[in-house]
């Protein structure tokens, strides 16, 4: 069954778009991320116009977000002092990201600078999970053969980026670090969420475990409670200057959304942390990989047409 | 259809009884209005009409003009990137040309060239001067991906007699259908010449709650900001709600 898409004026199957909703839904269950870095892209492979894909995506992963932090906070895992400084950054860095994605959009090089961006960031993200995944095997394995019990972790390593002034309690964090650091992480994820249409959770939470040293149990909800506000922004911001958020999209994506990250939870519960983490970083790295081939190999077609409208005005 | 041949039959007695003001040429249109509603996914019209003596008919369709801006990727780096950039004016968002015969047989290059027949013809100002072969690398570019989206024909449709008067030919509408207004052009060509000409006017335009969605987010964009991001918050919250017991 044909739906006619008011903003993105394209017609999609209806149950395609439940399908993708919940088949990423699955997954973003499953690894308890967005799942937005898998989202832009695929919305941009069945038709819908790039510029929409980026737009609505942010709706969704406000939707979707909130149905996880609800989960979250009734168990006391949001940090909302740390979610309040990440967040500063955040709307300082999507606010920006808006501005150079309309800036991209009229230079014609927008196309480009999504993809490079995707297979830079999910390059570097798949390949450090990756390397990370691999790691621990194999020190589980050596750890097996000599019988040691692993090494206590400390509570969390310092590096300069805690050392920078205005220093701050995060007391559920068990933190005092500078507050410079969660917001200047911010506003790079918020940066990449308003240019790619991801949420940035997958960047995010890595940053919030290895960077600033937080304890893994609060990272998800504190990670998905200022993703709401950075996707609010987005959206709110996209819709305003550039009209590219079909909402009629968000909520049918969300609808499969919702349904597929119950079932993907459940699943996910069943498997070990490292098979989760690696197959994760599988997933991160073939969508980078492809993004890159789909660069360096010749187009089908060298030619390609924009028409004017209101919103891009022609170099 | 049955309605198709009342209306047939009434424009065949509209002018058949007064053979002193007989038309050379009748035509009109199933439908004069597309509305593009939310289960919309592309459609077709009827055009029909009926020609008094000897004659081919050709039928033009285009959709509103627009600018269109053609990029052409070449490899930097070992990346293929967007280098090259050529706008041309005047380019009809949906261009369709149908006749009875093949068009060599009944048109002269010099009349095609007059009535824009077949979409190498179409006049197309470029927005700067290039040598010719940039230009028609261009402009052959710029009609590719307009086939590629349905919205040009690569190859010209037919228009079918039923006896020696009566005509009918389809017109297909893709679900990426613009809007505005559109006019179609009916020619009756008698060795070589034009006869006469018949031009009809066609709107596409969307209708109902789309419709209402699409105006809303251009003429009131920063509210529409506000209400997506409420309806995407209610969405997440009655979901979080719903499986909270699972």
């Amino acid at each position: 069954m044909q739906i006619y898409l008011p903003i993105a004026e394209a017609s999609i199957d209806i149950f395609l778009l439940l399908l993708l909703g919940g088949g990423v839904g699955f997954l973003s269950g499953l690894f308890g991320v967005g799942g937005g870095f898998l989202m832009t892209p695929l919305l941009i492979f069945i038709g819908i116009p790039p510029a929409v894909a980026v737009g609505s995506g942010a709706a969704q992963n406000i939707a979707s977000s909130i149905s996880g932090v609800v989960a979250h906070m009734r168990k006391g895992n949001v940090d909302f002092r740390m979610g309040g400084v990440l967040l500063g950054g955040g709307i300082v860095g999507s606010t920006l990201g808006v501005q150079i994605f309309a800036l991209l959009r009229s230079s014609g090089q927008v196309e480009f600078f999504i993809s490079i961006a995707y297979v830079v960031v999910l390059g570097t993200v798949g390949g450090l999970m990756l390397i990370e995944t691999v790691n621990t095997l194999r020190k589980r394995w050596q750890n097996k053969r000599s019988g040691a019990p692993p090494a206590r972790r400390k509570l969390h390593e310092h590096i300069w980026l805690h050392g920078l002034p205005l220093k701050m309690r995060f007391p559920h964090s068990k933190l005092y670090i500078s507050a410079l650091a969660p917001f200047g992480i911010g506003a790079i994820v918020g940066v990449l969420s308003a240019l790619l249409g991801v949420g940035g959770g997958f960047i995010m939470v890595p940053a919030m475990i290895y960077l600033l040293g937080m304890p893994t149990v609060v990272v998800i909800g504190t990670s998905l409670f200022q993703i709401i506000f950075v996707s609010a922004n987005v959206t709110y911001l996209q819709a305003w200057q550039v009209q590219t958020v079909d909402i009629a999209l968000a909520v049918l994506l969300l609808i499969g959304g919702v349904i597929g990250a119950q079932f993907g939870a459940r699943f996910g519960a069943k498997l070990r942390g490292e098979s989760l983490r690696g197959l994760l970083a599988l997933i991160v790295l073939s969508v980078a990989i492809k993004l890159f081939v789909d660069l360096v190999i010749p187009p089908e077609d060298i030619y390609s047409i924009v028409v004017r409208t209101a919103e891009t005005p022609l170099p | 259809m049955k309605r198709l041949l009342l209306l047939l039959g009434l424009l065949v007695a509209a002018f058949a009884p007064k053979p002193a003001h007989t038309q050379a040429l009748v035509a009109d249109l199933s439908s004069h209005l597309i509305a593009i509603t939310a289960g919309f996914a592309g459609t077709e019209l009827l055009l029909f009409g009926a020609t008094e003596g000897e004659g081919d008919v050709v039928v033009l369709v285009r959709g509103p003009d627009s600018d269109v801006a053609v990029r052409r990727k070449a490899r930097v780096a070992g990346i293929w990137l967007n280098t090259e950039t050529l706008s041309f004016a005047g380019v009809p968002s949906y261009y369709r040309v149908a006749s009875s015969k093949p068009l060599d047989e009944i048109v002269t290059p010099a009349l095609r060239q007059r009535h824009q027949i077949g979409s190498d013809y179409l006049r197309l100002a470029s927005s700067r001067d290039a040598d010719a072969i940039t230009l028609a690398a261009f402009r052959a570019g710029l009609l590719r991906n307009k086939e590629k989206l349905g919205l040009y024909d690569p190859e010209p449709g037919r228009v079918a007699f039923l006896g020696s008067r009566l005509f009918r030919t389809r017109i297909v509408f893709p679900a990426n259908v613009p809007t505005g207004a559109y006019s179609i052009e009916v020619l009756l060509v008698q060795n070589g010449q034009v006869i006469a000409a018949q031009s009809t006017p066609m709107f596409v335009s969307k209708i109902g709650v789309g419709a209402e969605i699409y105006d809303f987010a251009h003429v009131h964009a920063a509210w529409y900001g506000l209400i997506a991001i409420l309806i995407a918050v209610f969405a997440g919250w009655s979901a979080g709600l719903v499986f909270r017991k699972s």
